[in-house]
């Protein structure tokens, strides 16, 4: 049983306030993902989470219980830190065993649990060897079989990919995934990649300075951004926002088109610019366009063969039911039925 | 640079090198070589360098006459004594400051540090009174307190340092790991920290072994270490060149050997790691 | 970062160091302060009654305290440019590439490592004596007179005594410092046209520049200190009085507790004023 609820959260620094008064609830089971830019308070948040940091107000509750004034180590929680953090001066098998011992589990049990974590991380070929000679892979999952064997009721993960190559990442990101659904505990994820988050996450909790802006399944925050910072934040180019008199057309203060829902042509549409910079990735090309008089660029994502390039005309038409609409404010509007 | 250097330059830097060198280190070698030599030939004219009749009988002259045994057994108790006591004060000090840095850890470490900078002599009548009335003149004890003292701020400063290369991390994890306080220091924290702990003993036995201020002014004959020992040779009359020299080199050999480990921590120590 | 449980055992764990120290310091600093105040002699009445600054004005318009000033100055500029020359040039050779270097680095360091008693011992007698002294038998063999180096020559010589053993630091401290200099720097003044003595002048020495300010700041400090080189050569005679000698000589000597402790109060401010300097260093280094 996983079940995290945070009740009117508050963290300050000294007269800083890092997390402003916060309800938050993680369901048993659920892979939850806490992201933002950095500075946003994710990390802090987790920590708390952790009892590695006193919250200043409010309460944690963990499995029914009130955790708020526990130590780290009677949560019952395990967490996996961005810098692996395993002990370098012991053994793979005395580090994943290190939980084991402290809280005075007996030898065959241990060894029981250590057998198995190895297994299913493809670590028992390497039980025997100090960190230090262990690829980042290798480290990362010594750290989540450290977190395993002592079966805690959530996982907390602080950006554990961010020290990996970019290949590395994707695999681990997926053996990650895997072993939620294999487990089916309760994870809580902490990273400053939208990707990661889009791709792992059951629950997205999107923070900006303390304050959570929206929490969400991946495609609800993709599909109904709550204001222009979830906007721009969740989705790969980021969405163009444009201001002026063609967002008074849609009666917004500000609209928000996506890369991918703009139909590009080098005869005619809605918009025309001059391309910039055309990115060809073979799959797709992404065309950064200027001079549209919308904004001072537009981020266009266009089918893989389209061979514009550099200084050439182009025309765009954005597809007109997938407009988002902000307010003044920044937040998002009621969705308009179809214009014209 | 990593590039090829001609061989001819690297032989003009290596002869240079050697040269400067051996002239820096040549007090010390003609010290050595003296102790080994008769009192005529020490100072022969001209010096002889290698070719003499060597002679252990200076080591032998001066450990039966001078007690020597018993100087260096203080300079061992002293020396060892402040420093292990130092080191315990010290580690659960210099760990609070590196894990738990409050808004005042910068301000105390620095106060610690310019005690460090307190002229001795500034101080050496209340400590020399203060000494008479505790009883602890002249005793290996009182010197003990005081280098320890006077380098505690030093030991402080190198295990903050070491600790602080420690990733913060680890020892949260160790936390949530279920470790105890006592636990994260002693299964985590002291292994970890072990190479930089030897290096902060290390070069605090060799300044409380060369420590030449207070145990030449606050002992006599009973707690004397070598430092006080070598300055009693200075009295003309009672010397000999040959039996200086042997006892010179006793009483710097074991340092000069501790010495030569503790290069790279010597800078660490003594810079309060301003160079790096 | 931390819990409060933590920080409690944290301030807890701290306590003894700290308290030792203000210790250490407050109570022999407000002894000096009081008897600095006071007509003081052990042997020769006892405590005879506040003077007020007196001690002050006399230790300052005694005949002792100006050539003790100038001395004082004489040792330690004398030394720390000699070894902030010489240990920049010798940390520059030492930095170059050379068949064991590691020995080599050795051989420089080694002085620092022997006692100051044995040091001053070794150059008093087996080279500054005038009988017996190498020198002398160097003097002699180019056909000069030999010279009483440690009378007629006492400041050259304790400040030759003192470099001897200070050079090895400021030697190691540069090399340190030259070798943390990212090569690609030097790399990209050469490809710039920058000939060998501009590339020290504009790149070697600004990078060094905080070592040298380190090593001439903790050099001053510990040469303000210097004290058992005098004892052992000259003993204060021959104009090799210096402050902190001077002061020696009042308390322990003399027995004037009084004017020894105005010594003593001027020696801390003068070296507080160095210390200042030094610390904003390090205080900054702490910073990040």
């Amino acid at each position: 049983m996983g079940r995290i609820v945070l009740e009117k959260v508050v963290k300050r620094f000294g007269e800083a306030e890092v997390i402003p008064p916060l309800d938050l609830t993680i369901e048993d089971g659920e892979f939850t993902v806490f992201v933002g830019p950095s500075g946003c308070g994710k990390s802090t948040l987790l920590r708390l989470i952790a009892g590695l940091e006193d919250t200043t107000d409010g309460r944690i509750v963990i499995d029914g219980k009130d955790a708020t004034g526990l130590p780290p180590a009677k949560r019952g929680l395990a967490m996996v830190f961005q810098s692996y953090a395993l002990y370098p001066h012991m053994s793979v098998r005395k580090n994943i065993a290190f939980p084991m011992k402290m809280a005075g589990m007996d030898q065959a049990e241990q060894d029981r649990r250590i057998a198995k974590a190895a297994g299913a991380l493809n670590l028992t070929d390497y039980l025997d060897r100090k960190p230090g000679q262990l690829s980042g892979g290798q480290r990362q999952r010594v750290a989540i079989g450290r977190a395993i064997v002592r079966e805690p009721s959530a996982f907390l993960f602080d950006e554990p990919l961010s020290n990996l190559d970019a290949a590395l990442r994707v695999g681990m990101r997926m053996e990650i995934s895997e072993l939620h659904k294999k487990l089916a505990t309760t994870m809580v994820y902490v990273t400053h990649d939208q990707v990661e988050a889009m791709t792992m996450a059951d629950k997205i909790v999107v923070l900006r300075a303390g304050h959570v802006e929206q929490v969400g399944s991946p495609l609800e925050l993709y599909r109904t951004p709550r204001n222009t910072f979830v906007a721009s934040f969740i989705g790969s180019p980021k969405m163009n926002l444009i201001e002026g008199p063609e967002a008074a057309k849609h009666d917004a203060h500000t609209i928000g088109i996506r890369p991918e829902h703009i139909d590009v042509s080098s005869e005619s549409g809605l918009w025309s610019g001059v391309v910039g910079v055309a990115e060809h990735l073979g799959s797709d090309t992404f065309f950064h366009i200027h001079e549209t008089g919308l904004a001072e660029t537009i981020t266009v994502r266009a089918d893989g063969e389209v061979s514009l390039t550099h200084g050439d005309k182009i025309y765009l038409t954005p597809r007109p039911d997938v407009i988002h609409r902000f307010s003044a404010d920044g937040l998002r509007m009621k969705d308009e039925l179809a214009v014209a | 640079m990593a590039r090829a250097v001609t061989t001819q330059r690297k032989a003009i830097n290596t002869a240079l090198a050697w040269a400067i060198g051996l002239l820096i280190f040549f007090p010390i070698l003609w010290t050595i070589l003296t102790s080994f030599k008769t009192e005529a030939t020490a100072i022969a004219d001209p010096p002889v360098f290698f070719f003499f009749d060597w002679t252990l009988e200076n080591y032998g002259v001066v450990m039966e006459r001078s007690n020597y045994g018993k100087f260096l057994w203080n300079s061992i108790a002293i020396a060892g004594g402040s420093t292990l006591l130092g080191v315990i004060i010290a580690v659960p000090a210099a760990w609070s400051m590196a894990f738990v840095p409050g808004r005042r850890t910068k301000d105390i470490l620095l106060w610690m540090l310019s005690t460090k900078m307190l002229p001795a002599v500034g101080v050496l009548y209340p400590i020399y009174l203060l000494f008479i009335k505790l009883g602890i003149l002249d005793s290996k004890i009182g010197l003990i307190i005081v280098l320890m003292l006077i380098n505690l701020p030093i030991i402080v400063w190198m295990l903050y340092t070491y600790f602080r290369e420690i990733p913060g991390e680890i020892l949260e994890a160790a936390r949530m790991d279920g470790a105890g306080l006592k636990e994260e220091i002693i299964h985590v924290l002291t292994p970890m920290a072990l190479p930089g702990i030897a290096s902060t003993v290390l070069l605090n036995l060799i300044l409380a072994w060369n420590e030449a201020f207070w145990t030449l002014n606050l002992t006599a004959a009973e707690a004397a270490p070598l430092t006080a020992f070598i300055a009693s040779y200075s009295s003309p009359e009672g010397l000999f060149f040959a039996k200086l020299s042997a006892a010179s080199t006793m009483a710097i050999a074991p340092i000069l050997i501790l010495g030569w480990f503790s290069q790279k921590q010597l800078v660490r120590g003594l810079t309060f790691g301003a160079v790096k | 970062m931390a819990t409060q449980h933590s920080r409690s055992a944290a301030r807890l764990m701290m306590a003894p160091a700290v308290v030792l120290l203000l210790g250490w310091m407050l109570v022999p600093l407000t002894m000096t302060l009081y008897f600095s105040f006071k007509k003081y002699l052990p042997l020769r009445g006892g405590d005879l009654g506040w003077v007020g600054f007196e001690n002050y004005v006399r230790f300052v318009t005694s005949s002792a305290f100006w050539p003790s000033i100038q001395t004082t100055l004489v040792l330690v500029g004398g030394v720390l440019i000699i070894t902030t020359v010489l240990g920049i040039l010798l940390a520059l050779l030492l930095d170059q590439p050379m068949w064991g270097q590691g020995p080599v680095r050795i051989l420089v360091i080694a002085p620092f490592f022997v006692m100051p008693t044995v040091s001053a011992l070794v150059w008093k007698n087996f080279f500054m004596d005038a009988n017996y002294g190498l020198f002398s038998y160097l003097w002699e063999f180019f056909g000069a007179e030999p010279i009483q180096w440690l009378s007629q020559a006492s400041m050259p010589s304790l400040v030759l005594i003192v470099s001897w053993q200070w050079l090895p630091f400021a030697t190691l401290i540069l090399l340190t410092a030259i070798q943390s200099l990212d090569s690609e720097q030097l790399e990209a003044a050469e490809m710039d046209g920058a000939p060998a003595l501009k590339r020290f002048w504009f790149i070697i020495l600004p990078h060094l520049s905080r070592a040298i300010s380190v090593v001439i700041l903790i050099q001053t400090i510990f040469l303000l200190g210097i004290f058992a080189e005098i004892f052992v050569t000259t003993g204060g005679a021959f104009g090799t009085k210096t402050l902190t000698y001077l002061i020696y000589q009042r308390v322990l000597e003399s027995q004037n507790i009084g004017l020894g402790s105005a010594g003593g109060v001027y020696a801390i401010i003068l070296a507080n004023i160095v210390a200042i300097f030094l610390m904003r260093i390090v205080g900054k280094n702490l910073d990040n």
